[in-house]
């Protein structure tokens, strides 16, 4: 069972590194602002695997509270990232 | 404890359920390495990632508690609700900025409503409408 999260944190680690890798190569500041979320998304699977391997479900809510609040993130960003790069 | 979870049938359908969706993640960050353009590396972003967090949730759920597996489902359906949101304002803001190239486009139907901002009409000064972006 433990090779399972093993596996499991390799592979969102890989994921991960691919997203940053986007998120350094990216073009345009959007293609950035996707990377951004899906970095926020695969913090969300870390730590369900993190409450999932201890069996202890204290942190949950922190994952309810960083899904909220990633969204906002990229949200905001989104916007104001156009404005930005149009007016230049 | 939840009786569910004490079982080993319990464990190995978790473990399937947390490599389904570890994997769904993994297939959706080469997609957005590999894929061409922003609107394209915008389904990788959002889609199979939606899908490996619900997989991963779901695997989670069976091996906590009752009460903390609510709040689970509640994490799924944020994610499910604001992934779509993301979406449609990246993508708007990406064709409102040029990230969509004038030959991948067959049907414009956004150009009549945005004239300023439609694709082929570039070149014109930026129109400062505070609308929704």
């Amino acid at each position: 069972m433990g090779a399972v999260f093993a596996v499991v944190l390799v592979m969102v680690g890989v994921a991960a590194a691919l997203a940053l890798y986007r998120l350094l190569r990216g073009p345009s500041t959007l293609d950035r602002v996707v990377a951004l979320d899906v970095v926020v998304v695969l913090t969300l699977v870390a730590a369900a695997v993190y409450v999932a391997y201890y069996r202890d479900g204290s942190n949950i809510p922190l994952l309810a509270a960083v899904a909220l609040v990633g969204f906002v993130g990229s949200t905001a960003a989104a916007r104001l990232a156009v404005r930005r790069e149009r007016h230049r | 404890m939840n009786p569910v979870a004490a079982g080993p049938v319990a464990d190995v359908v978790s473990a399937v359920l947390m490599l389904g969706g570890a994997l769904s993640c993994l297939l959706g960050a080469i997609g957005l390495v590999r894929l061409p353009d922003l609107p394209a590396r915008l389904q990788a972003a959002t889609k199979p990632q939606t899908l490996g967090l619900s997989l991963i949730l779901l695997g989670t759920a069976l091996r906590v508690e009752l009460a903390s597996a609510v709040t689970l489902v509640l994490v799924v359906l944020f994610q499910v609700i604001t992934a779509p949101v993301i979406s449609q304002l990246v993508g708007r803001a990406a064709y409102r900025s040029g990230g969509f190239p004038d030959d991948t486009l067959v049907v414009d139907e956004l150009a009549e409503h945005l004239p300023a901002d439609a694709v082929v009409g570039d070149e014109q000064q930026p129109a400062d409408h505070d609308e929704l972006a």
